[in-house]
């Protein structure tokens, strides 16, 4: 458990948190290699078929991260991401995946900082919660 | 607008006097055509018809414990473009709910349609139906509807009632235009006639009908036949929770699972033209296969099994009105409804939606707000 490194797969959009993580990049700031990163056009295009893959392909986290409220470049895609996280919050609990492991934020382009750290505390929380039960289940 | 009738069935039996009753429809306001479960000539199974000539009429069985599909599909197909006339469906109340749901999401219309709905009995499972009925379904149902009207429950022959209609909290249509009410009723001198809408009462004031009362045992038992399956549907609930409750569970839950997508075809509100399941995107490359076993130590086969079911929980749960199709049509006896209910239960109370309730609220996957599920938000 000491040495265990999760996978943490996060879709993030184009224009705020990819742009962030970007800026992140440029600005020579550090967040874990834990973080597999995929753009997305917009988070209202993440459907939770995504997300369940990802789980049951043995990712230990999924983190979905847009535009804050206001400013998605669809007007409201993140908005549709935020009620299919509400759904998925309803449904995996219920299966014994931890509530924790599927988290949404809102990382605005300019916010290259809050990004490197938000990684970094998440990837801390997803240590502390052990591996995805999935990994080794012989199911897809 | 709530208008109660009494249709008589003295002189005949009460399948009788629905048939005279749907007779007496064709013609009406421009009601061109009667969808409604009957017993069919070239085999004793019950299914949905369109019948155009009250003359075939005959063998009209609305109350059989026979429930092959849920009609809410054909009424789907006949009302997504304009039918050019008006057609009256007879629905059980799963059936109205399911096609409210198909409504919301634009695979069908009202417009052109009135529901009749009829208080719900229930159903066989479709095996236990052939097991149950006899050379002559019409005596089938007959005994059906007597045993249960009577209060002798819906058990015969050791076939019980399908565990959706078990737990089906809804056995009193909502949303119909005419109601065809039988608890509480004596049935053997006549039953209710209830409109629910402007469209059913501009019908059946051309019937001549007599008014009447709706008699208190009626509310009676409705309620005590609601409590009891709502007790059944609450121990239903914790016991698949209990069955499902870790993903090994889960996984042993669904593990006769042959991917043949049954569920999917049966269930009413799954409308997607092609189901992505069914694409490119499933007919893995054959090396795909090896990577994941070699990752995994094993794998199960077919694959994608939890994935589909996981999926479907997620693209339709919201709108699951509990039919119990799926459950009917799975070969391998997968209990898809009990799993279905009751992560829909949850995913429903979630949105604080509950599927068929009504036309005005939208699905909950098709409305969103800037001020609303914060708390999903954030790392912290």
């Amino acid at each position: 458990m000491e040495n265990f490194e999760p996978s943490i797969i996060a879709f993030v959009c184009n224009w705020c948190t990819y742009t962030a993580a970007d800026l992140a990049g440029t600005s020579r700031l550090y967040y874990p290699k834990n973080i597999r990163l995929i753009r997305v056009m917009c988070t209202g295009m993440v459907d939770p078929q995504y997300i369940i893959k990802a789980f049951l392909e043995g990712a230990d986290g999924v983190l979905v991260s847009g535009c804050h409220p206001g400013d998605c470049h669809y007007i409201n895609g993140n908005y549709k991401a935020r009620r299919r996280i509400k759904l998925l919050k309803e449904i995996l609990p219920q299966f014994g995946f931890e509530s924790e492991r599927l988290r949404l934020t809102w990382i605005g382009a300019s916010d290259g900082i809050q990004f490197a750290e938000i990684m970094q505390e998440l990837v801390s929380q997803i240590k502390a919660l052990g591996p995805n039960a999935a990994k080794l289940k012989m199911v897809i | 607008m709530v208008n109660s009738l009494k249709l008589e069935t003295k002189d005949t039996d009460l399948l009788g006097a629905l048939q005279n009753f749907f007779k007496s429809l064709l013609g009406i306001d421009e009601i061109q055509a009667i969808l409604v479960p009957q017993i069919l000539p070239m085999k004793n199974m019950v299914m949905p018809v369109l019948i155009s000539d009250p003359e075939r009429l005959d063998g009209v069985d609305p109350l059989s414990p026979a429930f092959p599909m849920n009609g809410a599909k054909i009424v789907s197909k006949l009302t997504r473009k304009p039918i050019g006339g008006k057609v009256a469906v007879v629905l059980r109340p799963c059936e109205i709910r399911a096609f409210i749901e198909l409504v919301k999401l634009k695979q069908g219309h009202m417009d052109e349609i009135i529901i009749i709905g009829i208080d719900c009995l229930g159903a066989y499972k479709n095996t236990d139906y052939f097991q149950y009925v006899g050379e002559d379904p019409k005596e089938s149902t007959q005994r059906f509807y007597e045993s249960v009207l009577s209060g002798n429950g819906a058990s015969l022959e050791n076939v019980e009632l399908a565990p959706a209609c078990k737990a089906c909290e809804h056995p009193v249509p909502e949303h119909a235009d005419i109601l065809i009410g039988l608890f509480g009723l004596d049935i053997h001198k006549h039953i209710l006639i209830q409109t629910q809408t402007e469209k059913g009462k501009k019908i059946t004031d051309n019937l001549e009908l007599p008014k009447m009362g709706e008699p208190p045992e009626r509310k009676t038992a409705i309620e005590n036949l609601i409590a009891e399956r709502i007790d059944y549907r609450d121990k239903m609930f914790a016991e698949t929770s209990a069955a499902t409750d870790t993903l090994e569970k889960l996984t042993a839950y669904l593990a006769n699972c042959i991917n043949c997508y049954n569920c999917r075809v049966a269930c009413p509100v799954c409308y997607c033209r092609e189901c992505v399941f069914v694409t490119d995107v499933f007919n893995h490359e054959p090396s795909q296969y090896l990577r994941w076993s070699a990752r995994k130590g094993a794998i199960k086969m077919p694959t994608d099994t939890v994935f589909y079911h996981l999926t479907r929980l997620a693209h339709m749960s919201t709108a699951c009105v509990g039919c119990g199709q799926c459950s009917n049509a799975c070969p391998n006896g997968i209990h898809v409804m009990e799993l279905f209910r009751t992560v829909a239960d949850r995913t429903q109370k979630g949105f604080n939606y509950e599927a068929g309730r009504s036309l005005e609220e939208f699905p909950p996957m098709s409305e969103f707000r800037e001020d609303e599920f914060d708390e999903v938000v954030g790392i912290s």
